[in-house]
This record gives structure tokens, sequence and C-alpha cells, in this order.
């Protein structure tokens, strides 16, 4: 039986429906340094938090590689803990998330995306995602300020599930969505509260009396199967993920999915990307498809884990599989196109894929036409 | 009870770091992390930066550790640190912290180089924001878990293998070590402690103090390094201590503000009878090199000085015997 919502639609960017999750999950710890575009998330949190909606300790650390290393600290000490960024903050802290992840800190991070220098540019790509792609972490994209709003509801269930221990980060399009104002609906607080329920930790460093080792080293007789063990918990991820969506979703009466198909039943060509241009792009497949066009769209939300099987699956009766990479890869293909060529690998659907929307240049709808008309340069908008 | 008994009793009846770790015979670690938490009355957290003890301390799948225990890189000590007692005062607030309401005191296990250098930006964040934790660097002078690269904490005219002696540099390392223990102190924390592995007596009273002022609290320890300096285990508490009684690595404490010298000693030797233990400065003492040696002696008298002025300590005339005339006996160097 869906719940009602809190107090009807609410006009808010996705900055501040990120906080406002933060602030109903009610988080222990919350250690963070501010980059644009992360700004408005703890800018907002840090209001609610003065203003009693949570009791939150908020550590404003001197860098976001402490950020992550004092989240990993106070998880692992037996408090929830989150913290966010973006771009170059993420970049330097991805010596530690990594190690998040190989310490199986159950952390969940809000993430503004954004470029990567140089050139210095603070505006929307995926590229500081993409750098941290291996490191263990399950990324999660938005489209949408509402979707970014539940997935951050969801996160904790997630991270802290026993079968996955692992790092959860709630992606979404920096400025685009952080700073763009969307109605949303929020779950009421005690709904938040109830679903995602108490903290726990196997043997928190504050439990003084049952001694724990964290942090080993471990050399060529351990190493393996400990990171192999992240392997295990990605493909667990799957089924937890599902899971937990599909109870968000009961609740909430919105449709979640680790994939959403869009117009996907009897089309020929798909478009695959992640994020908010999604919404360009579902705009210019209902143009097409008026005029009988068999087009449609396979959005990504679970990055990581990559959902390989139920990509091909959900692409089974696609002839051409359009891939959009929001970032680049000098030297080789950027992640979604090699990742979407290994999962196609056998198919007979042509793959073709495009780069875009580098540093926050916009995908326009006659680009979307012309990357569904086969008519548009591997680097979308890319100008001589 | 005395103060022997008390460290003897260990870390409330248990000893915090255990016998079969791997550090090295006369390395002067162990028994400074001993000294540390076994000086403290209430249960502890160990925080370690990547380094020797860490390494040789917690291989999977064994552990040396009888008390919590947390490693995550080299130059987060200070950070993760942080996080630990957020969450403390968290859970504490909140009424769930695991197993009641009941005090833990954080302490920070950090090297030289971890501390130093890679992790100084990190320490100097912790102690800004004024996190309840005391951070001990042990400071044996160079990166010695790599190899004895040199480090900001190594001295002046110390050879290490990134700051080799040969002949075009008959030197060794060219700049002078980084003082750390007052770049802590310019915090303002309520207390900064600088201490020696072979002083353990100077070593637990500070910590006691350190962790009765509540934190933040920083302690620059010295330790010998048998590797890195060149010298038989046997002797690494003697030439800590030749350390302290040439004025090269001074005693004291700054509570609150006020700075405090914790040992004077009787007889101040020269700095030679100090570096002519360790083989690291065993090139220092062939011809040519004197001027070097004279420097050192002056900076070391220097800085003595000055000490001795922050302390309100009287200014004497500096009792220093003149260097031995024989220059190439390096007695209890390893060849």
């Amino acid at each position: 039986m869906p719940v009602k919502t809190q107090e009807g639609a609410q006009l808010l960017t996705g900055g501040d429906a990120v906080a406002n999750a933060m602030a109903q999950i009610d988080p222990d710890v919350f250690p963070v340094y501010p980059i644009t575009p992360q700004t408005p998330i703890i800018q907002t949190f840090a209001k609610l938090v003065a203003n009693g909606k949570a009791s939150t300790e908020i550590v404003n650390v001197e860098s976001e590689h402490s950020a992550m290393s004092a989240t990993i600290g106070s998880a692992l000490a037996g408090a929830r803990s989150m913290t966010a960024t973006s771009s170059q903050g993420l970049a330097l802290m991805a010596e530690v998330v990594y190690i998040a992840a190989g310490m199986r800190a159950p952390i969940v991070m809000a993430v503004g995306n954004r470029a990567l220098s140089a050139p210095l540019n603070i505006h929307c790509d995926h590229s500081d995602s993409m750098m941290i792609r291996d490191s263990g972490v399950i990324q999660l994209f938005a489209e949408s300020v509402q979707e970014a709003y539940d997935l951050m509801v969801m996160a904790p269930r997630i991270a802290e599930h026993p079968d996955v221990m692992l790092p959860v980060l709630v992606c979404q399009d920096g400025f685009t969505l952080t700073h763009s104002e969307e109605p949303l609906e929020l779950t009421p607080d005690e709904v938040v509260k109830d679903f995602v329920g108490e903290y726990h930790v196997p043997l928190p460093l504050l439990d003084v009396e049952n001694v724990t080792t964290k942090g080993i080293f471990a050399l060529q007789d351990y190493y393996t199967e400990l990171r192999y063990a992240m392997n295990a918990a990605m493909e667990k991820a799957v089924p937890v993920i599902e899971e937990v969506f599909g109870e968000y979703s009961k609740i909430v009466d919105r449709p979640f999915g680790i994939l959403e198909e869009y117009e996907i039943e009897g089309a020929e060509r798909v478009i695959f990307l992640m994020g908010s241009t999604a919404g360009t792009i579902k705009d210019v497949v209902d143009e097409l498809r008026a005029k009988g066009e068999k087009v449609g769209l396979l959005r990504l939300v679970s990055y990581r884990p990559f959902p390989a099987e139920q990509i091909r699956k959900a692409l089974a009766g696609a002839t051409e599989v359009i891939v959009l990479d929001r970032s680049d890869a000098p030297g080789s293909v950027p992640s979604l196109h090699s990742e979407m060529a290994a999962a196609l690998y056998g198919s007979s659907a042509k793959l073709r894929a495009h780069v875009f929307g580098l540093g926050g240049r916009e995908l326009v709808p006659d680009e979307a036409r012309a990357i569904f008309a086969g008519e548009a340069p591997t680097h979308i908008a890319l100008r001589s | 009870m005395s103060r022997l008994k008390r460290i003897a009793k260990n870390q409330n009846g248990v000893q915090p770091l255990g016998g079969g770790h791997a550090l090295c015979q006369g390395c002067g670690v162990p028994s400074i992390i001993r000294t540390v938490l076994s000086s403290i009355d209430t249960p502890v957290i160990v925080v370690n930066a990547t380094g020797c003890l860490e390494v040789a301390t917690s291989r999977y799948p064994i552990t040396a550790w009888n008390v919590p225990w947390i490693h995550s890189a080299f130059e987060n000590t200070a950070a993760t640190a942080s996080g630990i007692e957020a969450a403390y005062k968290a859970l504490k607030r909140r009424g769930t912290l695991p197993g009641g309401d009941k005090e833990v005191t954080i302490v920070a296990f950090g090297g030289d180089g971890g501390t130093y250098d890679i992790g100084l930006q990190a320490l100097s964040g912790a102690l800004e924001r004024g996190h309840r934790f005391l951070y001990v660097c042990y400071d044996n002078g160079a990166y010695m878990n790599t190899g004895i690269q040199r480090s900001g904490a190594t001295p002046y005219g110390a050879d290490t293998t990134t700051s080799p002696v040969g002949a075009s540099d008959p030197i060794g390392k060219l700049q002078q070590h980084k003082d750390l223990t007052a770049i802590a102190a310019a915090h303002h924390i309520p207390y900064v402690g600088q201490s020696s592995g072979a002083r353990w007596q100077d070593l637990s009273a500070k910590v006691e103090r350190a962790v009765a002022l509540g934190g933040p609290a920083f302690m620059n320890v010295m330790s010998d390094c048998p590797l890195g300096w060149g010298h038989e285990s046997k002797v690494g508490i003697d030439v800590m201590r030749a350390a302290q009684d040439s004025l090269f690595w001074p005693l004291f404490e700054v509570v609150n503000g006020d700075y405090r010298l914790t040992y004077r000693p009787r007889k101040v030797i020269p700095v030679v009878d100090f570096l002519k233990m360790q083989r690291r400065f065993a090139h220092l003492f062939k011809p040519g090199n004197e001027a070097v040696l004279e420097a050192i002696q002056q900076q070391v008298e220097d800085e003595w000085v000055r000490l001795l002025k922050l302390c309100g300590e009287e200014v004497r005339e500096l009792p220093v015997v003149k260097p031995a005339e024989e220059t190439e006996a390096v007695v209890g160097a390893v060849a």
C-alpha cells in the first residue's frame, strides 16, 4: 500500500533533495570538504542540522582525502557515515575510495558529477566516476532530482546489506541536477527512518570488549582472496539492489530498476546512457516513435555493479545499439562503450558509440535526432 | 603504584602489542608503543599509519594487537582518527555506544615519513579541529620501511639511500630537519611533547599529562633504527641517550602554550659522541668534513639556547667537552 507523500510535490534542486534525504536518514557522522557542484548538498545539510532536523556529527575536514579517510574511520568505528564530493575531490580521494571498498566500509557518498581538470571546468561529465570505476564501490546514477533523492534514501540499505558491505555512490549530474529545481515528492520522515533501519557493522572499533584488527597487510598468500571477495560482493549486490528497489518502490509507488527501459518494446535502434541527458533522449524517442521510427532508450542506473546480463536481455530485440559516454578515454574507448561491446559479444546487434557532454556541453534534441539517424560524429558537438 | 609497576601491568592487564611481531631486533618502536599504551587507564583504540609498525604487526591472518586497531593508509592517520573520534562523540550523544557509555582514548601512531611529510596536512587539520586524541610520531629520521630514504625528519649530514654520500656530495642530506614539534605547538593545542624511546619515565609521564588534558595532543618521540642508523641492535638505547645528552634531541613539553624542559643532562656530551655511534654519519668523520661537524655542533647549541629561553630556563655556559681528537673510530657502529 503506497503511503501518502509528506507535503505533496515540492520544488527542490538535486543538492537540496539529497541533503533532505540525508537529514531524514540522520547519519551519525558526515566528514566533508566543499567542492563545486557538491556544495549545495553540504550547505543545505549543514543548515538542516543547525535547525535541528538532524543531529549528525559534521566534521569539516581539510581535504577530500581526509573526508573519505575520516568516513572510513567512523563507519568502521560503528557509526553510520556519509560524505559527498565532485570531480577533483573524487580524484584526490581516489586512493582512499579503493581502501574504503577494500575495507568493506558501508559508506554512502553523494556525488555531483563534474569534469576533471585540465583545463579546469566546473560542469558536468562523468569522468570523475569513471576514474574510480574499478575501485569496488557501487555507483548509482540518477536521471532526475526525484531519483537522486530516492537513491539516497535506498543507498544505506544496499551498502550495509551483509552480503554487500561496500560503499555506495549516489551520482547526479553536476549543475543539471545539483543546482536545478524539479518537482519531487519527499517520503515521510518516519517512513525513511523505518526503511533505513539501524546501522550495524561487524566488530565496530568502539566495541572495545571485542578486539579487532582492521586494515591488515596481506601478501601473495591472501591478497588475491581478499580482493576477490569484493567481486563476489558485487555479484550479490545486483539482487540486493533489486530487492531494495522493489521494497521502496512498493512504499512510494514509483518504479525503480538497475536499468530503465524506455520504449524498448519493438525498438530496433536503442540509445544507451546514464544520467540526466536521458530526459532529452526520451523526448526525441517520443517524437520519432510518433513518426513510426522504431527507436528506444536503455538508461543505466547501476553503473557498478554493471548488469551485463540484464543489458543483453533488454537489448535482445535491438538491431543497433548506440552507446553515449559522458567521458572520454584518450588512447582507447570509454567505459560504457567497451563494456557494452563485452556485453553484446556474440550478438548480431550493431554497436555504435559516441562521446558527448564533456565539461557541461549540452546535448540538444537536434543532436539526438542525428545520433539516431546515424549522422552524428563520434564526438558530439565537437567544434573544429 | 610506581610508574614501572603500572607499565608492567600493561593496558588494563592486557599487553596491547603482543610478541611475535616482525619488528627488527633493537628497534625502538615496540617499547615506545607499549609504554605509551600502558600509560593510559582507559581502553584505547589505535590508529596506525602505513609503515614499519603497521606491516610488522598486522600481516594477515595474524595480528600482534590485543587492542582495537585500524590502519587505512599512509598519509591519513590523523583523519582516520578524527572520524573515529567523531563516531565516538555521535554515538555517545545518541546513547548508542557499543558496550555502554565508557571513556576511550584514541591513539594514533605514525612514523616520521607519515607525519612530518605525507601526513602533515591531515595532522594539522585534525589538530586545528580539536579532536580528542593523542598522536604519537615515532621519529627515526627516515623512511626506514621502504629502505632508508631521506624524510623531512632526516638530520643534516645523514647518509640515506636518497641523500647518498658520494664523490660530489661528501655530506649526505644537505638540509636541516623540520621542527615538527614546533609546528604542532603552533596549533595552540593543549599538549605537545617531545620525548625519547630511551626515556620511558619521561615518555610515560608525558602520555599521562597529554591524555589528562583531553586533546588534541601531539608527541614526537625519537626511536632508534639499527638498520637505518647503522648501529648494533644492543646499543639502541645508548645511542638515543647520547641524543639527549648531546642536546641533539632535547626532551620538553608545551602545556597550554607553556614550554617546560623535562630533561637537562648533568654532563653535556659533544654531538660527535652521538654521531660517531652511527654508520649514517660515519662519512662526516673523514678528513675535510671538520667544518660540517662544527656546524652541526653549533646548530644544536643554538637550538638548545632557543629552547631554554622558551622554557624560561637559565642559559648557562654550555659545558660541552671539545670533540675527541680521533675521528676514524666509529664506536658501536656496524661496519
